[in-house]
């Protein structure tokens, strides 16, 4: 792939811009071609030629375009080659002849994108197969970055994606927006899935990362208390069928966060959110792609705060002059339009969290009341333990760390690092040290993560060192 | 268009339930919506799985003959529909009805396609 070089200073321009144009180019061939196999070979034989082409000619002014044409002539010469050995591949041949019609009222009107959206997120795949296609295909992810997300090898990745597609094919699943009907059920796993594309995006995986698979994946340590109940961003808690893993996403994980990955992989929330976005627009009724909207656009507001160097910066410790403050106009004004509608869910109980955040000066004029209360409704929709615990990190802002060590004493929990951590940090707080160390301790023994157990190494030798500093 | 196979498993020592005609009655009614449809290819439902006999004639003598069921299961096929129909969108749709109908979940099979003509 890089016979540039890694010394060629175009190369990265050229893997941002297949990147970003990787979903319109397989949404589009897929479409036209009726295949998802021959879109993403078209697509990646494109990518080769403009691999070659473009460091002596320069971009041409309108890549995705250039690179969509070039897959569509390279998939329709590859069929006519070998149309006459194989008649099915001929029919693919007359479909895609007659398919560009620009006359083709539906195509007009709906995001190819959107189609396979919904196609590789068909309620007939598994949840991780659903996800995995969706970042290879919409997000352009390599399988590698995918295996890496999963923690899984990426023969076995490469297997599952390919077994997926084979079954879209042979059980001909459609390639089309749902009917009326169909569409509210078809939907939450479109949202789903479109949230966990943005936190991949917003919180890049290194080795650890998507946790549908891997509920031990670690909490991110880094510059600052990975989860200390100030710190920790309740934004992430309990995403839809996610578990444990990004109880603490707002802190971070400097260390494996290196430049060859990107702190934050902007295409890809800008992905997810452009999706959302035109979700939105294709349903204005439904309040929970209004959420998960504003959820992303208030999380993505404080993008340019987050990291610095090569280290992003906790919520706590954020230059909020710095956060966008047109997406978070836009994501309050979505937040109080689904107020208004009161038809709360998962989603929007998120954003409205976020715009609590968004909201407040500091961290310490946040109004952890509101936060609570919202909790509260959050549990209702989803009385999961680990959102009983992010309630309880808010929880510990309101009536002091003891209330919270109160309600995770009931949480199922103990097996798992965050809860450990997130304990020791409420007993520190409440001036019991020695019961504070063995909890820290417990929650070394249950992350193999380096960077955290250097941090979670640190707190403890700090409480055996002497007396407890605050903060 | 494309085929796939609408399985019902089942164990055959459930005992019937006492409203089975209401079943029974269902399971027709669905029968004629599909027939209605234009999407019925054939359907059928099955004797318990120990009237079934495996004949194994991969050998190069006489066929080996065994009572019973090829797999050894609590539960085994008792019905299936084959329908013909754009896709699985469509398939999933019959599948969720005929669920209903005969009280038991229905595996959802696509069928490779026929050689070209």
């Amino acid at each position: 792939m890089s016979e540039s070089g890694p010394a060629d200073p175009g190369h990265a321009d050229l893997d941002r811009v297949f990147r970003e144009e990787q979903g319109r180019v397989v949404a589009t061939l897929t479409r036209r071609l009726g295949d998802i196999d021959l879109a993403e070979e078209a697509a990646q034989e494109a990518y080769l030629i403009a691999l070659q082409r473009w460091p002596e000619t320069g971009l041409p002014p309108n890549p995705g375009a250039w690179l969509t044409t070039t897959a569509h002539n390279r998939a329709i010469d590859r069929i006519r080659r070998e149309s006459t050995r194989d008649s099915r591949q001929a029919q693919a041949a007359m479909i895609s002849d007659t398919s560009d019609d620009p006359g083709d009222p539906i195509s007009s009107v709906v995001d190819d994108r959107l189609r396979l959206m919904f196609t590789c997120c068909h309620p007939s795949l598994a949840t991780s197969a659903q996800v995995a296609l969706t970042l290879r295909l919409l997000g352009g992810l390599s399988v590698a970055e995918i295996a890496g997300a999963f923690l899984v090898d990426e023969a076995a990745m490469a297997k599952r994606l390919t077994r997926s597609k084979q079954k879209i094919k042979a059980a001909r699943i459609p390639y089309r927006v749902p009917s009326d009907a169909e569409l509210p059920g078809r939907l939450r796993g479109v949202l789903a899935t479109l949230f966990l594309v943005f936190n991949e995006g917003y919180l890049p995986s290194a080795p650890s990362g998507l946790p549908t698979e891997n509920p031990g994946t670690p909490t991110e340590p880094g510059n600052s208390v990975p989860v200390s109940p100030v710190r920790v961003s309740p934004l992430w808690v309990s995403p839809v069928r996610v578990s444990p893993v990004r109880v603490s996403a707002e802190p971070v994980r400097a260390e494996s966060v290196g430049a060859a990955h990107g702190a934050i992989r902007t295409d890809l929330c800008a992905e997810a959110i452009r999706l959302t976005r035109v979700l939105a627009t294709l349903m204005p009724d439904e309040p929970e792609v209004l959420g998960l909207l504003a959820l992303m656009l208030l999380t993505d507001a404080r993008r340019a705060s987050r990291v610095s160097g090569d280290s992003l910066v906790a919520l706590a410790d954020q230059d909020r002059s710095r956060w966008d403050q047109d997406l978070i106009a836009e994501g309050h004004d979505i937040v109080r339009g689904c107020l208004r509608r009161g038809r709360p869910g998962r989603y929007q109980i998120l954003a409205a969290i976020n715009a609590v955040h968004t909201d407040a000066a500091s961290v310490h004029a946040t109004d952890w009341r509101q936060v609570v209360a919202l909790y509260d409704q959050l549990l209702a929709v989803d009385p999961s333990p680990i959102v009983a615990l992010n309630r309880a990190i808010a929880i510990a802002e309101v009536d002091g760390p003891t209330a919270a060590l109160e309600i995770l004493d009931g949480l199922p929990l103990a097996g798992y690092h965050a809860y450990q951590a997130t304990r020791a940090d409420l007993l520190r707080r409440a001036g019991s040290p020695e019961a504070a160390a063995s909890a820290y301790q417990r929650a070394l023994d249950l992350t193999g993560n380096p960077a955290e157990r250097a941090f979670l190494r640190g707190r403890l030798d700090e409480l055996g060192a002497g007396p407890v500093r605050g903060g | 268009m494309a085929q796939y196979l609408l399985s019902v498993h089942g164990s055959d020592t459930d005992e019937m339930p006492d409203d089975v005609q209401e079943v029974y009655a269902a399971v027709d009614l669905f029968n004629k919506e599909v027939q209605a449809s234009g999407s019925w290819v054939f359907a059928g439902g099955l004797n318990p799985a120990s009237t079934a006999t495996v004949v194994d004639g991969t050998g190069n003598g006489d066929p080996v003959i065994t009572d019973g069921p090829y797999l050894e299961s609590k539960e085994h096929l008792g019905g299936f529909w084959i329908v013909d129909v754009p896709d699985l969108d469509a398939a999933l749709e019959l599948a969720r009805r005929g669920s209903a109908a005969c009280r038991g979940p229905v595996e959802v099979r696509p069928f490779q396609p026929e050689p070209d003509a």
